[in-house]
């Protein structure tokens, strides 16, 4: 075999890059967060010591105390469990509507397409912050609708993408081979067009979670999420604006803890998506 | 007197050698041609010598002089002195080496602008001298066109008025017509070999076609594998080197053996008057009618636009034709309903021309092979599988791999084996070879060939390739804008053509002088 | 270029009848009784007798079947008037409008800012041949916008108001307020634009038409500012378009942040107090914002490509 010479070598990168490790760590502590705060922090989120009100951070209160001397840290360790649990709604909702939307629109073509295409583009013409403040407005307020709000107001993206993909594997010469070697539309789709399509859409939901985890703790930093005492990032923020020029620990840290999960997960994103340079 | 020399220059990518120990010289005025398979370094060397690596490559070592200076050691200053007024470049792809946003006045005018050579009035004016002399008509217009209003031919005009502006001392061609069909190459290389010699400009052509190097270029340097296996003036009459030898023997000349002429044989496929319109009212085929004849090849050749891609998509009714009738084995399958139809895609396959995209590349080999098979719930798919690999003379080690570890022609035994697997009994060939190497190419058409003689299979083969078609078919189709312009049995429309468009075609296969044998010294 | 223009134009009607409609089904017709419940409520206090209740109802249009609602809410819409406040009773689109212009204004700077510094980053971040300055620049954006907005704000007010006692936390009035608010804005929109122009840019380089111009002799600054850039701005003006339609809604958090007066304060109001008519009108203007800017990115795409909105003429060559 002549040609067997000129195969291509493949390259498999071994190497993780650091940048990455340290997303997948940020997020795996705060998936362990959520599911067992008792496990990364001793102090009561709910009632605090009065005697130790507005302390600085130090060793025993990593990130300070509240005005009601309470442990910033734990109440960031336990407000990742709603934080990450409306995150997950928010993305979940966003994900499985939306790619139903665009596989239809985008399998079915015609007049369906071009239904589901115009509502997605009105869906992309107002922002997503204020569909969702509207979706509030209509729901009430709490977590859960919080966290539906950001998945209906960010399904438009789901739709496009999965539909741009459904196209273009669905024109893809090799999708056509198979047409033409007898195999009928419910296989190629199947076996086909979603594993092809999957790729950009689940580098997309990750995308989303980052995304989603600014826009939920946005509507709590208004106000519109969990009702106090019960810890939020969001709401922790809120908490602690009051206090800006005497404690900054109270707005900077679960500040911060947003900044390191929403960079975990567009980092992590950009490794899915293929986009590692 | 030596215009550029190149000695023993080595270039890598990321550390991978491209190019070792390459050395030749090119003279003042002279043509040299270097001619390679893809990944023979023929590129990476042109693009050294116009200092222009593509990222992450690096000249090791050797030395690159021109005009007496050491090009290697010039500052990124110096160099703009030197591009486009002492090297100019004629690029592979005009589609995409114009920028589109700009006019193409402009674009021809900014050499003259960035070299002094003009003010910014006297440049347009230049710009459309400039446009003229390379065979632009109306270069008044044009100049104030944009490049996605021009045709794939004119486009490279441009470029070619672009790198005649700055009156340099070399041109480098890199496949400079590859894109573009035939008539259109040859005369696009006219011309540009005759405006070269009209102002003494040498040329450095890089090319993959033996033939188009026979004809333009008074010396050949043939590379493989980034090293020089032979150079010389008679390369072609007289080839020494067995790399040389082979390429000569796979390019697929107008001198190789017609096949016997085919007995009469009852039609497989019958077309009557087929006629396709696009939305748009675009004709894209018109009043098309010819036999493929049971276990023999019909060869629809045509350039890009002509149709025959349609027609054979309708043929195999991926695509309904507009009016007309396709019968296959007697059965008339114009208005075939779904079912029916899928059940009737067990008998009728297709090879895509580009072996990258017909595969899905989820799948495995085994997978991608075993497909048609699963579509009819076929029984004992993976001895199929196996067989059907050995038939197309892959290792059945390939079953497990990814498309994407697999060479092109691998890849396109891959999808030969895909359209085997149903034991059909219409092939069509859609430019099956058109993306691959010559030698890669000459062993794909003999595994053909083979096929048809074990299986009885009918081919209907299409190519813009009059020299591949040869080879490969008994009777012969040549389409234009929509309509078959030409068809009779393969002997008469290669050998004896009525039509000037054959005649046409025929005259612009790149090759004659190796045709005819003549040494390929002087111009 | 006429049609082009007619088309645009279109789409653009549709996009806000759409927006009014998809509004209109979310704030009265999703949870039904809840929000007319609300609306009753807040006429009449928070213990409102049936009576009362049928009376709010009747004033607000809510007795009437849905079709009906909407048909009224949609003509009065087409004349600026989507209902009087819940909340304070005023007239929603006067509230919305006359809060507009200081809200304006801190989005028009930061759509300076985010250009800036989105256009900024992406070019010098493509052009510099330094490795280690190219992955900073490049970087820049996709920090910027995972960061939470309302967090920047105060970020920003700690350090540059209290450490540094430069420029004001709160308020409405001079230009110094509009500094901090602005640049809390332009982070992530700016970011966006980067990383589509970065990206573009690089696609850019990669094109063949890149190489030939420097095979004339271009030197790389000619390159990539007379070259590159204008082939890599249409899918960044595209975005920018977009993101700036968002600049409206985000002053939801930084007018919240800031203590501003503006559309983003008597939004998060509206929600807060389930103020529908105001709630509705906001999202109208927010897309009437968003249709204007990307009619005006349409009309600025064909001076910038030539292939967009032009009937090809192909001649054989």
């Amino acid at each position: 075999m002549v040609d067997l010479a000129e195969a291509p070598a493949r390259h498999f990168h071994v190497k993780v890059p650091p940048g990455l490790l340290l997303a997948v760590a940020v997020l795996a502590f705060v998936l362990l967060a959520a599911f067992v705060p008792a496990l990364l922090t001793g102090h009561d989120p709910i009632t605090g010591v009065p005697a130790e009100r507005l302390h600085g951070p130090s060793l025993h209160h990593l990130f300070g105390t509240d005005e009601t001397g309470r442990d910033v840290y734990a109440r960031v360790i336990h407000g990742a469990s709603l934080s990450l649990r409306a995150t997950a709604i928010a993305v979940l909702v966003a994900l499985l509507a939306g790619s139903a939307l665009g596989l239809l629109a985008g399998f079915r073509g015609g007049w369906a397409d071009t239904a589901i295409m115009r509502v997605v583009d009105v869906f992309l013409a107002i922002p997503p912050i204020l569909l969702s403040l509207a979706l509030v407005t209509a729901l009430g307020f709490g977590t859960t609708n919080v966290a539906i709000a950001v998945g209906i107001a960010n399904l438009a993206s789901f739709a496009r993408v999965m539909r741009a993909e459904v196209l273009r594997v669905r024109n893809g010469v090799f999708v056509e081979a198979a047409r033409a070697s007898g195999v009928r539309w419910s296989g190629v789709l199947l076996r086909h067009v979603l594993p092809n399509a999957a790729g950009p859409v689940l580098a997309l939901a990750t995308l989303t979670l980052g995304t989603a985890v600014l826009e939920v703790s946005a509507l709590s930093f208004l106000g519109f999420g969990a009702t106090p005492p019960t810890p939020e990032w969001g709401s922790l923020v809120a908490g602690g604006r009051s206090f800006l020029a005497t404690a900054w620990w109270m707005t900077t840290f679960p500040g911060l803890t947003v900044a390191a999960v929403v960079l975990a997960a567009n980092r992590l994103s950009r490794a899915l998506d293929g986009g590692d340079r | 007197m030596t215009l550029l020399r190149i000695t023993d220059l080595a270039v890598s990518y990321q550390a991978v050698p491209a190019v070792r120990d390459v050395g030749f010289d090119v003279g003042e005025g002279e043509v040299v041609a270097v001619v390679g398979e893809s990944g023979s370094g023929k590129s990476t060397t042109a693009h050294a010598a116009i200092g222009l690596l593509p990222r992450g490559g690096r000249v090791d070592g050797g030395a690159i002089t021109f005009d007496g200076r050491d090009l290697l050691r010039l500052s990124d200053k110096q160099w703009r002195g030197v591009r486009g007024r002492e090297i100019a470049l004629v690029p592979q792809d005009p589609a995409v080496s114009l920028n589109p946003v700009h006019r193409i006045g402009d674009q021809v005018a900014e050499v003259l602008r960035i070299h002094g050579l003009a003010e910014r009035r006297t440049a347009s004016l230049q710009a459309i001298e400039l446009l003229e002399r390379a065979g632009v008509p109306s270069p008044e217009l044009r100049a104030r066109q944009y490049p996605h209003q021009l045709s794939g031919g004119l486009r490279q005009r441009v470029l070619i008025a672009a790198a005649l502006a700055g009156r340099p001392k070399l041109i480098i061609a890199d496949e400079p017509t590859s894109a573009l069909d035939v008539t259109v190459q040859r005369r696009i290389l006219d011309h540009l070999t005759s405006l070269a010699a009209d102002s003494g400009t040498a040329i450095l052509l890089i090319t993959h076609d033996l033939g188009v190097a026979a004809d333009r270029a008074s010396r050949i340097v043939v590379l493989s594998q980034g090293s020089v296996v032979e150079e010389g003036s008679s390369v072609v009459s007289a080839p020494t080197h067995p790399y040389t030898r082979q390429l000569l023997a796979a390019a697929p000349s107008m001198s190789s053996a017609l096949r016997p002429a085919a007995p009469p044989a009852e039609p497989l496929v019958s077309v009557r008057d087929l006629a396709k319109t696009f939305d748009g009212g675009i004709r894209a085929v018109d009043g098309v009618s010819f036999d493929i004849p049971r276990g023999q090849t019909l060869a629809l050749v045509g350039e890009s636009g002509s149709g025959k891609s349609t027609t054979a998509r309708m043929v195999l009714r991926l695509e309904t034709p507009s009016a007309g009738t396709v019968e296959f084995d007697g059965r008339d399958i114009t208005a075939l309903p779904g079912g029916d139809l899928r059940r009737l895609r067990r008998r009728m396959q297709i090879v895509y021309q580009n072996p990258y995209a017909s595969l899905n590349p989820k799948f495995s080999i085994e997978d991608v092979v075993a497909e048609p098979l699963r579509a009819f719930g076929v029984p004992d798919r993976r001895a199929r599988v196996s067989e059907l690999l050995e038939q197309v003379a892959l290792p059945s080690s390939v079953a497990r791999r990814k498309p994407a570890e697999l060479s092109g022609g691998q890849r396109q035994r891959v999808a030969i084996a895909r359209a085997l697997a149903l034991k059909p009994d219409l092939v069509v060939c859609d430019e099956p070879v058109s993306a691959l190497d010559v030698s890669v190419q000459a062993q794909i058409l003999r595994l053909l060939a083979d096929l048809q003689s074990s299986m009885g299979l009918s081919y209907l083969f299409i190519s813009h390739d009059l020299a591949v078609v040869r080879q490969l078919a008994d009777h012969v189709g040549v389409m234009r804008e929509g309509t078959l312009v030409e068809l009779g049995p393969a002997a008469q429309v290669l050998a004896e053509p009525e039509s000037e468009y054959t005649k046409e075609l025929l005259a612009a296969i790149p090759g004659s002088r190796m045709r005819n044998g003549l040494s390929t010294t002087g111009r | 270029m006429r049609r082009y223009l007619l088309r645009r134009f279109g789409q653009a009607v549709f996009v806000l009848w759409a927006a009014f409609t998809l509004s209109f089904l979310i704030l009265y017709l999703l949870p039904g009784d809840a929000v007319s419940a609300k609306l009753a409520s807040g006429e009449a206090g928070s213990s409102a007798t049936p009576e009362q209740l049928a009376a709010a109802r009747a004033e607000y249009g809510l007795d009437s079947p849905l079709p009906v609602q909407y048909l009224k809410r949609l003509v009065s819409a087409l004349h600026g008037d989507f209902g009087r406040s819940v909340a304070t009773g005023d007239d929603a689109s006067h509230m919305v409008v006359t809060a507009l212009p200081p809200t304006l204004a801190v989005t028009g700077l930061a759509l300076v800012f985010a250009v800036l510094f989105g256009g900024g980053s992406a070019f010098l971040g493509t052009f510099t041949r330094f490795r280690w300055l190219r992955q900073a620049l490049l970087s820049l954006p996709s920090l910027a916008i995972s960061l939470p907005p309302f967090w920047v704000g105060l970020l920003l007010i700690q350090f540059f108001s209290f450490r540094l006692r430069l420029l004001p936390a709160l308020g409405t009035q001079g230009f110094e307020t509009i500094i901090l608010p602005a640049v809390t804005l332009a982070l992530p929109t700016g970011a966006i634009i980067g990383q589509v122009l970065a990206k573009s840019l690089a696609t850019q380089q990669e094109e063949p038409y890149a190489e030939i111009a420097a095979t004339k002799g271009a030197s790389r600054w000619r390159v990539h500012f007379g070259h590159l850039l204008r082939n890599a701005a249409v899918p960044a003006l595209t975005v920018a378009g977009v993101v700036a339609g968002n600049l409206v809604a985000g002053s939801v958090i930084t007018e919240t942040v800031f203590s501003r007066d503006g559309v983003g304060r008597i939004t998060a109001a509206a929600v807060t107090a389930q103020d529908v008519p105001v709630v509705q009108a906001v999202i109208v203007l927010a897309a009437l914002v968003f249709v204007a800017l990307n009619l005006l990115v349409d009309l600025l795409y064909p001076l910038l490509d030539p292939r967009i909105a032009r009937t090809p003429e192909v001649a054989r060559g």
